[in-house]
């Protein structure tokens, strides 16, 4: 690689004094003259018909400007539902509610406190239907049908309908394989079965979801927690029938995202308090209503795996029902990259996955961190470990015989591995010392790639100033991973200028360049490119300015640090702009990368996970200790040291949560957790002793200077991991998570009766 | 409902303001224009929104307003001297103990609150101090590493 200046480098983070001293703004903290305050009132059935709603008492209480129903929006003539790829969320239930907690009405008083009371006095008259709350229930004969009628199609991404569309209750499906599956199973030495749960989950963004809506001269303009500010803005532009660029999203700082606050959440209904009132309307949802808002999908996943004698994979057969809950929302893409996901980064002649989501009378199921990864994950990695054991080959040396190379397909016709999988984990196993010697220990791991990046479309601004600083200007969210930081690195390095001198502006729809997500780890590898494409043509552009005052043919000027060169002598940019312009003046740069050249394959590139940890276990308690977490960042190359390990640590952190605390549980009709002191999320005890972060750097990514995207991967494989390292140290291995105190009591329990029946 | 009138000393300086009987002290300082503390959990669980009140870190989601009349209240805003970042805000920075930032305010303080108390503690202290504290994207590690380092720079100053 050449010589570089900032990229490369732990710059500290552009955010930096902003958040350690309280000065950060998110849209929490937002608010305008005039603003009036909503309250959700939420439904207290799981399933029913609304037969009437009276909003008499609620209109008639001190400070209530208005009490809305889905029913206003239907006759305003509103779209009254959103949805990036099927439409059939409701802003505010119509006739019908579907989940317990769903939204039914929206109290707008003065203030916070007034919307609150006159929220208790909103009537609701239920009639009950036939409840279905668990995924394979949704989908047997009988079931009570959530969506007789589907939404219309408004994106296409994971949908594959197959013959005769999708039946009852069937969300999505995805279906994935080749080769000849019968065959391969009949020639097998060894078939590993079994079945594999994962839990359903909540994000916890410590900011819960927000928003604060007004229209100005006509245009609708909405500040909220969202991570896709130009996906909410379709969803609003839709729901208002307003051209897109009369339509403005802007996400300030958001305090945590992890995919949880990718898509519309509550941006609709507060827009709609502020068409019907007349006023800016606020709306901040409570962590108990965040978890009514939004969690993960949970997994039932049934495997085998055959192998041959040597340990070499002859063919994998997944079939994975998954809880999308009561909307479509993210599931089609969840649904198809589990589907991507599960089987793992190996050689398989053949394999057959099929993967259905089914629609159930609980809290709808969108992203979150790594999705489809860690729920496929358990089921493919485990089956590696169980196989070891029963063909007596080390479960590392296992892997290494079934790893797809670097330039080889996961997938065919799909881009070719960007990695190098086998030196990654020969330095994981080495750095958690495999395969452990010390009595009372065991140590799990895993490897995963994900197809990551989500569809390559991304722009970039640059302007150079006539002091030749810069603002960047980017449609990619800060949400705290670093983005604001890494790619004023890449401006920095690609004009030859201080960082100092870099702005980035950001998160606004109605300022910055189009960016279709901020998500699927995407911002260094795809914006980052296209941050490199506009300082690009900036530079093109100021040659042209220098050629034009200098009078000299264009060929003769060079790029310099920092400016242009020619005949010897070198100019700044601002010199050159403020010559060419005789006073003041800029450049602009635009970058547009899209689904071609570097990215024409997809995935834009791989996410690799590789990651694993030591643990000991209290026998009598069957509590885990973590003595151990190794993560290795596959990252290509890291622009930003820091910010990968404190990516990599984050998504393991989040990853042991699911692995050994974290599951919403549904007891009956509604959630028996949804707060934060019984859905437990990993707290500073729950540190493993020793954490250890390491960075394999080969150039490989399609991103800028070879880098390829982290924050994902590090947590895909812990899952797998902790169920791993248990089933080393008892002989059976857990196939349900998380791996609570009594479920792994209950395992080291199975384990003596096996032993000693 | 009952209106009256609390004095306190905020970050410092004295005030004198009107409140409600019914509220919260988070309700107070952002009122304020301190919306440096932050709401979360709004079960006392989360620390987000911890401040300091006479000298001892409180959640100021659960603790009335009427609670701070004639006491000393600190928010993160008042931790900075100026343009002078107080040790544990630049070991935070240097240490890249936040991400998106939003339980940083309380994490500071919380740690500020450690340091008062213990000027000398070691990683297992930290740990344990911090636990009424959540971070959703760190990992903690590189938190405890920052209150180490900032208890360190604030020994050597003395």
């Amino acid at each position: 690689m050449k010589d570089k200046r900032v990229a490369g480098t732990s710059a500290r983070r552009a955010d930096g004094i902003a958040k350690v001293t309280g000065a950060a703004r998110y849209a929490v903290d937002l608010s305008v003259p005039g603003m009036a305050h909503a309250i959700v009132v939420r439904s207290t059935r799981a399933h029913a018909r609304i037969k009437s709603i009276d909003r008499e008492a609620a209109a008639a209480s001190p400070g209530v400007i208005r009490v809305l129903t889905g029913d206003d929006l239907v006759g305003a003539g509103l779209t009254p539902y959103y949805g990036h790829v099927v439409l059939d969320h409701p802003v505010l239930a119509i006739e019908r509610v579907r989940f317990h907690g769903e939204p039914v009405a929206l109290v707008v008083a003065d203030t916070r406190r007034e919307a609150a009371e006159a929220a208790e006095l909103v009537e609701v008259t239920y009639e009950e239907l036939p409840v279905v709350i668990d995924a394979e229930d949704a989908l047997k004969k009988g079931a009570p049908d959530l969506h007789e009628r589907r939404g219309d199609r408004v994106g296409d991404e994971g949908m594959d309908e197959g013959e005769g569309g999708l039946p009852t209750n069937v969300c999505a499906v995805a279906r994935v394989g080749w080769g000849d599956l019968d065959d391969a199973f009949a020639r097998a030495h060894l078939v590993v079965e079994g079945e594999y749960r994962y839990p359903m989950l909540y994000g916890y963004a410590m900011e819960p979801y927000n928003a604060l809506a007004f229209f100005d001269q006509g245009d609708l303009v909405v500040y909220s927690s969202a991570q896709h500010v130009y996906m909410v803005r379709r969803d609003l532009a839709r729901m208002f029938h307003l051209p897109l660029a009369r339509v403005r999203v802007s996400a300030p700082y958001v305090g945590g995202g992890y995919g949880t606050k990718s898509y519309t959440k509550v941006e609709g209904m507060t827009a709609a308090a502020a068409f019907f009132t007349g006023r800016p309307v606020k709306l901040d949802l409570s962590v108990e209503e965040a978890i009514l808002t939004t969690r993960s999908a949970s997994a039932h996943i049934r495997a085998r795996s055959a192998f041959t004698k040597d340990g070499k994979l002859l063919a994998r057969d997944f079939d994975i029902v998954m809880n999308a809950g009561a909307y479509t929302d993210n599931t089609p893409l969840v649904n198809s990259k589990t589907a991507n996901r599960c089987f793992g980064p190996y050689r398989i002649p053949a394999l057959r996955v099929v993967a259905r989501s089914a629609f159930t009378n609980t809290v709808p199921s969108s992203s979150l961190r790594g999705f489809g990864a860690p729920q496929g994950n358990i089921a493919g990695e485990l089956q590696m470990d169980e196989a070891a054991v029963a063909l007596g080959i080390d479960p590392v040396e296992l892997r290494m015989r079934n790893l797809v190379g670097p330039g080889e397909e996961l997938m065919p016709g799909k881009r070719p591995l960007d990695a190098d999988l086998r030196d990654d984990l020969r330095c994981l196993a080495s750095a958690l010392e495999w395969p452990g010697a010390i009595v009372g220990r065991s140590i799990g791991l895993g490897v995963s790639a994900s197809d990551a990046g989500a569809y390559p479309t991304s722009t970039a601004a640059v302007r150079i100033h006539s002091d030749s600083s810069v603002t960047l200007f980017t449609g990619s969210t800060e949400l705290g991973q670093g983005s604001r930081t890494v790619l004023a690195q890449i401006v920095a390095e690609e004009l030859g200028v201080a960082l100092e001198g870099v702005g980035v502006v950001n998160g606004d729809t109605g300022v910055v360049t189009y960016e279709r997500t901020t998500g699927a780890s995407r911002t260094t590898t795809i914006t980052g490119r296209a941050v490199q494409e506009a300082c690009r043509d900036a530079r093109r552009r100021v040659r042209g300015l220098a050629a034009d005052t200098l009078a000299v043919a264009a060929a003769e000027i060079e790029d310099a640090p920092g400016g242009i060169g020619v005949a010897g002598r070198e100019l700044g940019y601002g010199e050159v702009i403020e010559r060419w312009f005789g006073a003041g003046g800029e450049v602009l740069g635009h970058g547009a990368v899209r689904r071609a050249e570097g990215f024409a394959k997809m995935p834009p590139f791989y996410e690799i996970g590789c990651s694993g940890l030591e643990l000991s276990v209290d026998r009598e308690t069957g509590q885990i200790h973590i003595t151990k977490l190794t993560t290795v960042g596959d990252v290509g190359f890291a622009i930003n040291p820091a910010l990968v390990h404190g990516q990599d640590a984050g998504a393991a952190m989040m990853g042991l949560g699911a692995a050994l605390h974290e599951e919403l549980v549904y007891d009956g009709e509604q959630l028996a957790n949804p707060n934060v002191v019984d859905y437990r999320v990993p707290r500073f005890s729950d540190l493993p002793d020793q954490v250890t972060h390491l960075l394999a750097e080969r150039g490989d990514g399609s991103g800028p200077y070879g880098a390829k995207g982290a924050g994902e991967g590090a947590g895909n494989t812990i899952g797998g991991s902790v169920a791993s390292a248990l089933g080393r140290l008892f002989g059976v291995f857990p196939h349900q998570l998380p791996a609570t105190p009594e479920r792994v009591w209950r395992l080291i329990r199975d384990a003596e009766t096996k032993r000693d029946p | 409902m009952g209106k009256r009138e609390i004095r306190l000393r905020l970050n410092g300086g004295d005030r004198r303001v009107e409140i409600e009987d019914q509220m919260l002290l988070i309700e107070l300082v952002r009122s304020l224009g301190l919306v440096g503390t932050k709401l979360s959990c709004d079960a006392q669980v989360c620390g987000a929104c911890t401040v300091l009140l006479d000298g001892r870190p409180v959640s100021s989601c659960t603790t009335l307003a009427i609670e701070a009349d004639g006491k000393p209240v600190v928010t993160i805003e008042g931790l900075a001297d100026g343009a002078k970042l107080h040790p544990l805000q630049q070991a935070f920075i240097d240490r890249f103990a936040f991400q998106c930032g939003y339980c940083t305010p309380g994490m500071i303080v919380s740690a500020k609150a450690l340091l008062d108390a213990r000027p000398a503690p070691d990683a297992a202290e930290v740990r344990h101090w911090m636990e009424g504290n959540i971070c959703r994207c760190t990992g903690y590690q590189t938190i405890v590493d920052a209150v180490l380092d900032a208890a360190e720079h604030l020994r050597s100053a003395r």
